[in-house]
């Protein structure tokens, strides 16, 4: 089966007073129907990495690979209205925090239902019985109230359910998870996952998630590349996630506490110029 | 049916709070208003007894003029005095025109409002949408016209402006009429009913006093217009800019929403909401009168009223206009307060 979406040798570079600062430096990889883990620090460049496949480089930013290609279109030439036909309806991404990337002057419905509009032909009570029944499906249990409410009369969890239910509710066949439960309390967090990482699964889509919790990833991903300073240091599957062989992984794996061993001093993440060459 | 009735008879009930706090503010604000007018009519150094009586009166008719206006009282109960005579209307007389405060307001306040919400319109309408497209095109070529021509709008003296208007499109080109409101030809035509010149023409039937009285409008409130457009757009730009750079633009790109959409609907709809304050205070700052405008363009309305009490120390005029003025602020700020509940559901909706 051919990969939904293939990376080659993607680059980001933003100019600053001191020359162009790369922060995402050279990767590559492909990705099938799948659920890929991207993970690292802050400053790695796993952000950069996943708003460069949007299309969404944020300005003075600007992106470069040697191959773009999701299922046969070769995004790095895409025009902004190929882009514009691309995302939302065949390309989405659930962003970070609720609170902020939800309109705050728009209902949810309206949010909802503005996705089908420029995706889908659908009359207004169809667009809002899809909805509807989308809100369902990401467990909201009055799906009517929710449907009428601002974002800022949802509580953070209850935001992102509605956030993934509006970027899933085309049906698209890759989606993006840019640390989707980092803003949540931890109670919410499994909970928004599961229903994320069921979701993906029956519809069959592929996923890259983001997240700097390497476990957490490892857990719910089929697939890891770790990320340090803008380059891939580590590719490996999520069961073989004990057989880390770069030290940074090592590195990443050891600085959660067990409870069962008491490590005194506590480990420091040790950096390698050398890694980021 | 139960659940749904108390829940209307809670919604009243809280309407009617919030009515309820409103009015207390607003009658609180306007006491402070006539507090201060009223203090500052007893410091300044102008005998309100020499305006009445003359300055060759005996000390008899000035001790009677001055027990008369009450000056031999408490302050307190001059103050008192002062509300009840304000609430009433009476705001007394004008040593210069004879006439009492309340007639003259309602002649000149009308020319004021007219040229002002001319003005108001103009810069609304042209000055949000050159924001908008200002912060879109940052830093490109547009963006960088419109800030030196709001730089100009800003630093230029409006005299000079309006004198250079009058020289070229009225004495070269003869595109507009000169000053005043009306030409005295048409000035008869007219029977004045709101003295709003533009609705008393237009109301009467009267459209070519009208073309007139448009003619006579355009040169000053289009000067005003400018000046509220520098000020309304340069805050547009930056509101737009800022709502622009958040999260939830960046939520509409990946929807695939279009760019049109996002700019006209997304983001200026987040940036109505502090608009609304710039609008109406740019508004009030008009209603006040604008003096200078006014005085070039011999348009007879509050701003010029004012300048010539003061300059004749006609107090009560002074105090009667002053409280003209302070009313428009309460009221524009009431109004955009308002507005700001309606359009910015996270206010609307606070329980």
């Amino acid at each position: 089966m051919a990969p939904l979406l293939t990376v080659e040798d993607l680059r980001v570079t933003f100019p600053t007073r001191r020359g162009p600062s790369e922060v995402v430096r050279g990767v590559s990889f492909t990705l099938g129907r799948e659920r890929l883990g991207i993970v690292g620090e802050s400053g790695s460049g796993k952000s950069q990495t996943g708003r460069a496949i949007l299309g969404l480089t944020p300005r003075p930013g600007v992106m470069t690979a040697k191959l773009l290609d999701f299922d046969g279109i070769d995004l790095r030439s895409a025009t902004p209205a190929q882009w514009r036909k691309l995302r939302g309806a065949r390309l989405s991404m659930v962003m970070q925090d609720p609170k902020f990337s939800l309109n705050p002057t728009m209902t949810i419905g309206q949010q909802l239902t503005e996705m089908l509009r420029f995706h889908a032909r659908m009359s207004a009570a169809e667009k809002q019985r899809a909805a509807l029944a989308m809100l369902e499906a990401v467990q909201i249990r009055d799906p009517d109230r929710v449907f009428r409410a601002y974002p800022h009369e949802l509580s953070g969890g209850m935001g992102q359910r509605a956030m993934i239910a509006m970027m899933l509710v085309t049906e698209p066949d890759l989606l993006i998870a840019d640390e989707p439960t980092s803003a949540l309390d931890v109670t919410v967090q499994v909970e928004v996952l599961r229903i994320l990482d069921r979701l993906v699964r029956d519809r069959g889509m592929g996923l890259i998630f983001i997240s700097h919790d390497l476990r957490l990833v490892g857990s719910f991903c089929d697939r890891v590349l770790v990320m340090y300073a803008g380059r891939v240091v580590e590719e490996l599957k999520a069961s073989d996630l004990d057989k880390a062989s770069h030290p940074y992984t090592r590195g990443l794996m050891n600085c959660l506490p067990q409870i069962d061993r008491d490590v005194r001093p506590l480990p420091v993440l040790q950096r390698d110029e050398a890694w980021a060459r | 049916m139960d659940a749904k009735d108390e829940g209307r008879h809670s919604a009243l009930l809280s309407f009617l709070n919030r009515a309820g706090r409103l009015v207390v503010t607003v009658a609180l604000t306007f006491l402070g208003l006539l507090l201060a007018t009223f203090l500052i009519g007893r410091v300044v150094p102008i005998d309100p007894v020499l305006a009445v009586v003359g300055d060759r009166a005996t000390q008899s008719t000035y001790d009677q003029a001055y027990k008369a206006l009450g000056l031999d009282k408490s302050l307190a109960e001059q103050f008192w005095i002062y509300l009840q005579k304000v609430v009433t209307g009476d705001f007394g007389t004008s040593f210069m025109t004879k006439r009492p405060i309340l007639e003259d307001i309602a002649r000149t306040f009308p020319a004021t409002l007219e040229l002002a919400t001319a003005g108001i319109l103009i810069g609304t309408i042209l000055g949000i949408p050159v924001g908008v497209w200002a912060a879109v095109r940052q830093g490109k070529l547009f963006d960088q016209i419109v800030r030196v021509l709001g730089l100009v709008g800003y630093s230029a003296p409006i005299f000079w402006l309006a004198l250079v208007g009058l020289l070229l499109f009225y004495a070269k080109l003869g595109w507009v009429s000169g000053p005043g409101r009306i030409d005295i030809s048409n000035e008869y035509v007219i029977t004045r009913q709101t003295g709003i010149m533009l609705l008393d023409t237009a109301l009467q039937g009267e459209w070519d006093a009208f073309r007139n009285a448009v003619s006579h409008l355009v040169l000053p409130a289009s000067l005003l217009g400018y000046f509220s457009l520098a000020y309304i757009s340069r805050m547009t730009r930056s509101f737009m800019l800022n709502e622009l750079s958040q999260e939830y633009i960046t939520t509409a790109r990946v929807k695939g929403v279009p760019e049109w959409r996002i700019i006209w609907v997304h983001a200026l709809r987040n940036a109505a909401v502090p608009l609304v304050t710039v609008v109406a205070l740019s508004y009030a700052t008009l209603l006040e009168g604008s003096v200078l405008t006014e005085t070039v363009f011999a348009w007879p309305g509050l701003g010029l009223y004012l300048t010539n009490s003061l300059q004749s120390a006609d107090m009560n005029a002074v105090l009667g206009a002053t409280i003209v003025v302070g009313a428009v602020f309460i009221g524009l700020n009431l109004l955009s307060d308002l507005l700001y509940g309606l359009l910015d559901p996270r206010i609307r909706r606070r329980t």
